[in-house]
């Protein structure tokens, strides 16, 4: 267990990546959120490039890992890791959001290969999971489901129906991942309605928790291995992550959840990121 | 497209919301963690102690508002026009529209105005959803100075209430302002012989539009603004389908349930004419710039004449 070094390095070089290419799209069509594509950027690419089993030239393969991206308005950067991974060519990304793109400003099943579940309005995805969770437990299939969930998505009454159901169902093939970054549309959560102990109620309802660094690859990598060991209760990984990540003008800012970038802010942000920082 | 008053509809309303605050004091105001987007965000700076941001929890929010409703005060709750149907539905329903309660319901971002978010942001079956409410009231504003009107008559009005709001600047209609906005009351923005347009919200805009396209071809077009989908001016209405016989209803909702459900079931009865439907035809949208998805599917102006003239054609008048 444990991610090599090479391995590590050759991650981070995807989200450095990734990074740039969020920026260059987000810009090019002057829509879509930021922040909390920037926070859940080594969660996503830890998972498409270690860990899920998936196959691009066969994407609907009955036995691939699912992801599901709860927070759906995080697309970009999930399209983003569809179109390194093969999924569908990367000039497509230039059409986020656009007419006739199949690249929809949330994420739609219909219509991008890929993408697993419809999802934008929030708090639907960790049931759906749990769904997709069941369904291969009852017809003996190998596969993993993991749900990406915001912070303040599970502030939705549903999430916490769901995190009874995955517990009384035992749905360990279900790995939930929370990207913490402490911020929602109009403040922080803190501000907006508080969550309090979140490691502690999910432990209360029956759910095997760990916690991480979400910016680092290596703890995400080794609680996703951890969670596969735990059996019969499903996983929340609490990941602490910074809304924002990667460009310190945007980092912790709800300012920045949904706002067009302009030139002079994309010139700093380009020149950060290529900084290396 | 600017209007006159250069101001995004939701603006208009937050800020009509921060003037009733200032002289109401039971104006209480309720947001699901976007009150950035709705503008109640004003309310919630101008009186802090009167604005609860409950978080994204749209049920929880709406059931509050129903309760704090019973105890005399006056709660506006907002949300996204869809999250509004779909997540508050149920207590809108069994709490507010039931009990009859004095809560005011503002779904902004409505019909296609959140363009670029997508079909999942679209909201273009809240009018069938709230039109079907017994007790509720249904407004669908055509401009900035009619969102104003609209909230003010909104707190006049003693019981629950829908105010249907777009998410951007829509052209001022001066035809449409100069006159009083009355609850329930539709308005003749333009008289006409052949045909009427029946419109709701921006597309009075396009109606306007489309009435002059059609003069040009020597067609005369009424045009209707019906501010108030519910209760529906019927009478209004029943004259236009008499005088004008034919009638197209246009509205950037589906075609099925909204206005133009409305409309056909008041005609159908009361004195059956042609009628069209100019709307969203039972799909869902797409992303993209908003002219460009009104234009894709099928709400613009031309839309608007082309239905006229199959209505004049059944009519036998072309
Ligand atoms: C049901 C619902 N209500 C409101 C919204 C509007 N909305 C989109 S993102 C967002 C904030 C999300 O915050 P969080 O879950 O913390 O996501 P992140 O910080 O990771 O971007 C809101 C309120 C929505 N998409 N769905
Ligand atoms: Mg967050």
């Amino acid at each position: 267990m444990g991610l090599s070094k090479e391995r590590k390095a050759v991650l981070e070089g995807l989200c450095k990546q990734f990074r740039r290419t969020l920026l260059d799209t987000l810009y090019s069509v002057q829509t879509g959120h930021p922040g909390g594509s920037l926070s859940a950027t080594e969660i996503i690419t830890t998972l498409y490039f270690e860990v899920m089993k998936v196959d691009p030239k066969n994407p609907y393969w009955e036995e691939r890992d699912r992801f599901v991206l709860a927070k759906g308005h995080a697309a970009p950067m999930l399209y983003i890791a569809l179109a390194e991974k093969g999924f569908f060519p990367k000039e497509e990304l230039k059409t986020l959001r656009q007419l006739n793109s199949r690249l929809q400003g949330h994420p739609c099943a219909l219509k991008t290969p890929g993408v697993e579940l419809s999802t934008g309005p929030l708090g639907l995805g960790l049931s759906a999971a749990l769904g997709m969770g069941l369904g291969a437990r009852l017809q003996r299939k190998p596969f993993y489901t993991y749900v990406l969930l915001g912070d303040g998505e599970i502030q939705e009454g549903i999430v916490w129906e769901a995190a009874m159901a995955g517990a009384k169902y035992g749905v360990d093939n279900v790995v939930a991942i929370l990207d913490k970054n402490g911020v929602q549309l109009d403040g922080t959560v803190d501000q907006i309605m508080p969550l309090g102990d979140v490691k502690g109620k999910w432990s209360s309802f029956g759910w095997n928790t760990f916690e991480v660094n979400g910016h680092k690859v290596e703890e995400i990598y080794d609680a996703i291995q951890e969670a596969h060991q735990v059996k019969g209760k499903p996983t929340l990984i609490i990941a602490h992550t910074v809304k924002g990540k990667g460009v310190s003008f945007m980092e912790g800012k709800h300012t920045w959840h949904g706002k067009p970038i302009s030139k002079a802010e994309y010139e700093a942000a380009i020149q950060e990121l290529e900084g290396g920082r | 497209m600017a209007g006159a008053t250069g101001k995004a509809m939701r603006q208009v309303y937050g800020e009509t919301l921060v003037e009733l605050g200032k002289t109401n004091p039971h104006i209480v105001v309720f947001d699901a963690d976007v009150a950035t987007s709705t503008r109640t965000i004003l309310f919630g700076e101008a009186f802090p102690e009167r604005f609860f941001n409950v978080g994204i929890a749209e049920m929880n929010m709406a059931a509050m508002a129903a309760g704090i409703s019973t105890t005399g005060l006056i709660p506006f709750v907002n949300t996204f026009a869809c999250f509004m149907v779909l997540r508050c539905g149920d207590p809108i329903r069994s709490l507010i529209a039931y009990t009859k309660l004095n809560v005011k319901l503002a779904g902004t971002y409505a019909g296609l105005s959140d363009s670029y978010d997508g079909a999942s942001h679209h909201s273009i079956l809240d009018i069938a959803f709230m039109r079907a409410l017994p007790n509720m009231l249904v407004i669908c504003p055509a401009d900035g100075a009619e969102v104003k009107a609209a909230t003010e008559a909104a707190v006049q009005y003693k019981g629950p209430v829908y105010i249907r709001i777009h998410r951007n600047e829509c052209p001022d209609i001066p035809e449409n302002d100069s006159q009083p906005f009355v609850l329930g009351k539709g308005k003749l923005l333009r008289s006409g012989k052949d045909i009427t347009l029946v419109a709701t919200g921006y597309m009075v805009h396009r109606a306007m539009e489309a009435a002059q396209i059609l003069e040009a071809q020597g067609v005369s077009a009424r045009v209707v603004n019906i501010h108030t989908i519910k209760p529906l001016d019927t009478e209004l209405l029943e004259r236009c389908a008499k005088e004008t016989g034919g009638i197209v209803v246009a509205e950037e909702h589906s075609i099925h349930g909204g206005l133009g459900g409305a409309a056909a079931e008041a005609v159908g009865r009361l004195y059956p004419v042609p009628i069209e439907f100019v709307g969203v035809r039972d799909t869902f949208a797409e992303s993209g710039d908003y002219q460009a998805l009104l234009e894709k599917y099928g709400l613009t102006s031309q839309h608007i004449v082309k239905a006229a003239e199959e209505v004049l054609k059944k009519k036998g008048g072309l």
